[in-house]
């Protein structure tokens, strides 16, 4: 019975008695290599992006020699202080604001929570409980609200959106009164990519006395950032969507604007979030952001031409395929759609075989879909809601790789209508 | 049946993949005899239960990331197929109007029949997979005209061949069983050998899901009607008690009756039109034949007349010898050599030649009254 083993390959199927120790022997070599030779093509980052080689030697140093805590006082704190300083100064100047403005954290969740957590709690002291935002947050948002209403700290309204997405300001001004202490608009959609008008939304809400906030996770690297004439009090962002690593974040907090801590402790970030800097990521982000804000046109340019050639050439070449979001106000790498009668998670696996890894809003590795809250809100229904499909370009993203996405996609849906046909007359 | 003959690194085999050792050990076996492996699990439905969470005990969160890691350490993708609606609206739903009809399903057998090799089985030739696996203990064999055989596993103690009765050749040209021609205790070494977990899964015939394992409560959930009081009677319509609804009893039931007498009262009929649940000695126990519906011939052919084979009733009883008789269009008769105890409407009645499985019917609720009548002397 012990035939089946005998060969060169049983040998290197070690008796490791780990499972991860299995993975580094010889045999799934021909496995591995045949997923490279698939020649993948990542179109998921609005998910997270690969980090930027120059973004990983501006880092290096302080995961090597420049290991001091920004908070000590000798002469490797000094040191440590000064880059983080550097760094703090250099997020300023491309968000157009002071660096005493800018609160690091931990990334978008974290920058999420502490404007809605810290704002909706110095402004109740104010008589301000009132939370207004949409239904097309990030959950960091959403949730949070949700859990402070179910407290009862906080009223809750949510600002309808229209089938693009757009918050129009129409809507918002019959939630925002004087209870309002705070109002929290996505600015760019992970989902659906839909761009928000805030400069006006954010003035109207000015104007009844709340506080604005705006997760602009997903713009940063896709747009000019320059908070005074965004006009918002609040404005979170996320390293690892601009090629910086995963876990290194920040919120712009205005001068001025009352933020309670979420995180208590040590007294960093001038006693707004508590917690030793992680110094490295901190660094690389501030690169990370820089190198954007230094690339942004040529960016721009590029990946919104790749956009559009995607969009169109999925419109023309399948039957059954809706964009969803606003036409033009989106994001720049950012593109997605209802595939009509192929659930996500399906299509998601079939491309994924065919190596190119794209995302949707109800997917999920359990196998439990639910449909996107986001497509309900914009009025899609549930069984539509389940077949949203999202690409997201990026920086190292081809013409050739959109090519062959879209050839991909029109052999999959095909097929994958077919199965379910064939399925349905059984 | 084209698919022969392929080298293995140009052949793509899904496997289904629980997070077990059977499973695992068939990936495992796949990976290394140089087939293109993708792991897949089927999100089955499962009730939501108080403690949280409403997850199928043979695909819990713990089980998918344990069968992730798996994959994961064999180098292969892994995909979770959302299998909730169609399980719910076929086999759950089969389950409880089965019940209602006083009859005692095998829900393992549907789901193979129109979950596993079918909705599963076209999902994994969709991703253009030549096959098929899973870690059942089942062996397939071709048969001298080249077609191919179902056969029990090389562990008797183990075989699961009962269960894929209901597969024809158009399956198993597309099935492969990599455990099947192993003793379990091989199986575990050969995972301790992969480093993978030895540790079992539950029993395949477990009802997998219910919230907490207990399918009356279940029952009493989703079909509170089938828990009506009635009649308990005799053979001859004498009524010797009353039962606490019909779903708490299955035919061969000795024990919670409530009824007293010199000897003691088996269930031999359950009536769900009339409500009312029929009881007698251990001599009017079962009977000699019972008929079959939705019967498959694992080859394919129709047998035209009569023939022997030896017959299982439940997933555990011992082969028997019998006649088969194949009626109309699919179904069959079955006559013992001697009288059977427990031959239970809903079960399978499945038919063996040796080691070779040559398919099976679900047993009809009428066959049974009708079966032990015949065999009974006048009272």
């Amino acid at each position: 019975m012990i035939t089946i083993f005998v060969g060169v390959r049983t040998a290197q199927f070690v008796r490791t008695g780990v499972l991860g120790a299995v993975y580094n022997t010889g045999d799934s070599d021909e496995q591995k290599e045949k997923a490279m030779m698939r020649s993948a093509v990542y179109l998921d980052h609005a998910a997270t992006t690969p980090v930027d080689p120059r973004v990983i030697e501006a880092m290096l140093p302080y995961l090597r020699e420049q290991f001091g805590n920004a908070s000590a006082a000798h002469s490797y704190g000094r040191r440590a202080e000064r880059a983080l300083e550097d760094a703090r100064a250099a997020v300023a100047r491309v968000l157009c604001c002071t660096p005493d403005e800018i609160v690091f954290t931990s990334g978008g969740s974290e920058s999420d929570n502490l404007a809605v957590r810290g704002a909706a709690a110095a402004m109740r002291m104010h008589g301000r409980t009132l939370l207004v935002t949409t239904p097309i947050e990030h959950p960091a948002v959403l949730r949070t609200v949700e859990q402070l209403a179910r407290d009862g700290t906080s009223g809750a309204a949510y600002v309808p959106v229209d089938a693009c997405g757009i918050v129009s300001a129409d809507a918002l001004a019959q939630c925002v009164d004087e209870t309002t202490g705070l109002v929290s608009i996505i600015w760019g959609n992970n989902e659906v990519g839909t761009l928000q008008a805030m400069a006006p939304l954010a003035a109207l809400a000015h104007g009844r006395g709340g506080l604005v906030h705006t997760d602009a996770v997903q713009v940063v690297g896709q747009m000019p950032l320059d908070v005074k004439a965004l006009g918002v009090d609040l404005m979170s962002l996320s390293g690892h969507k601009f090629y910086a690593p995963q876990g290194v974040g920040a919120l712009y907090v205005r001068a001025g604007t009352g933020l309670e801590a979420v995180q208590t402790g040590g007294g960093q970030e001038s006693e707004r979030r508590a917690g030793t800097h992680n110094l490295a990521g901190i660094v690389g982000m501030a690169a990370a952001l820089t190198i954007a804000h230094d690339e942004m046109d040529d960016h721009r340019t590029r990946i919104m031409m790749l956009r559009d050639h995607l969009i169109a050439g999925m419109l023309t070449a399948l039957p059954g395929v809706v964009l969803t979001g606003h036409p033009t106000e989106r994001l720049p790498n950012h593109a997605s759609f209802i595939v009509e009668g192929v659930e996500a998670n399906l299509l998601l696996m079939h491309l994924d075989m065919k190596g190119i890894m794209a995302s949707s809003g109800s997917a999920c590795k359990t196998g439990s879909p639910e449909p996107s809250d986001v497509l309900l809100a914009m009025g899609f229904t549930a069984r539509e809601a389940l077949c949203g499909l999202r690409l997201t370009l990026g920086r190292e993203t081809t013409e050739q790789a959109i090519e062959t996405t879209i050839a991909a996609l029109v052999e999959v849906v095909e097929k994958l209508r077919r199965l379910q046909a064939g399925m349905k007359g059984s | 049946m084209t698919t022969e003959k392929k080298p293995n690194h140009a052949t793509r085999v899904v496997v289904a993949m629980s997070g077990g050792v059977d499973s695992s050990v068939a990936a495992a076996l796949l990976v290394e005899q140089g087939y293109e492996v993708i792991g897949m699990m089927m999100r089955l439905w499962s009730e939501e239960t108080t403690a949280g969470g409403a997850h199928n005990r043979c695909c819990t969160p713990d089980q998918m990331a344990d069968a992730r890691r798996i994959a994961d350490s064999l180098g292969i993708p892994f995909y979770v197929l959302d299998t909730k609606a169609t399980f719910r609206n076929t086999i759950v739903e089969y389950f409880i109007d089965q019940h209602r009809q006083g009859v005692t399903p095998n829900p393992c057998l549907e789901c193979n029949r129109q979950i596993r090799f079918d909705f599963l089985l076209n999902n994994a030739l969709a991703l253009e997979a030549d096959y098929l696996a899973t870690g059942h203990y089942a062996r397939i064999g071709r048969s001298t005209d080249g077609g191919f055989t179902l056969m029990k596993g090389v562990d008797d103690g183990k075989d699961q061949s009962y269960v894929l009765s209901v597969m024809g050749q158009p399956q198993l040209a597309h099935t492969l069983f990599p455990v099947g021609q192993y003793p379990k205790p091989e199986v575990r070494q050969i995972a301790a050998r992969f480093g993978l977990p030895t540790a079992s899964k539950q029993d395949s015939q477990d009802l997998c899901f219910l919230g907490d394992g207990d399918y009356r409560r279940f029952l009493r959930d989703h079909a509170p009607e089938i828990f009506t009081p009635g009649a308990i009677v005799r053979r001859d319509g004498q009524v010797i008690g009353e039962h606490q609804g019909l779903a708490n009893y299955t035919i061969g039931q000795r024990k919670g009756l409530g009824v007293t007498s010199a000897e003691p009262f088996y269930v031999i009929g359950i009536d769900a039109t009339a409500n009312v649940l029929m009881v007698g000695t251990a001599d009017e126990l079962g009977g000699r034949a019972l008929t079959a519906k939705r019967v498959n011939w694992v080859s394919g052919v129709i047998p035209e007349a009569p023939f022997r084979a030896d017959v299982k009733i439940r997933y555990k009883s011992k082969p028997t010898p019998a006649w088969i008789e194949p009626l109309d269009a699919d179904r069959m008769r079955v006559t013992f050599d001697e009288s059977m105890r427990d031959i239970t409407p809903g079960q399978g009645a499945i038919l063996y030649d040796g080691d070779v499985c040559l398919g099976g019917g679900v047993i009809e609720r009428e066959s049974v009254t009708q079966a032990a009548a015949a065999p009974m002397p006048a009272r």
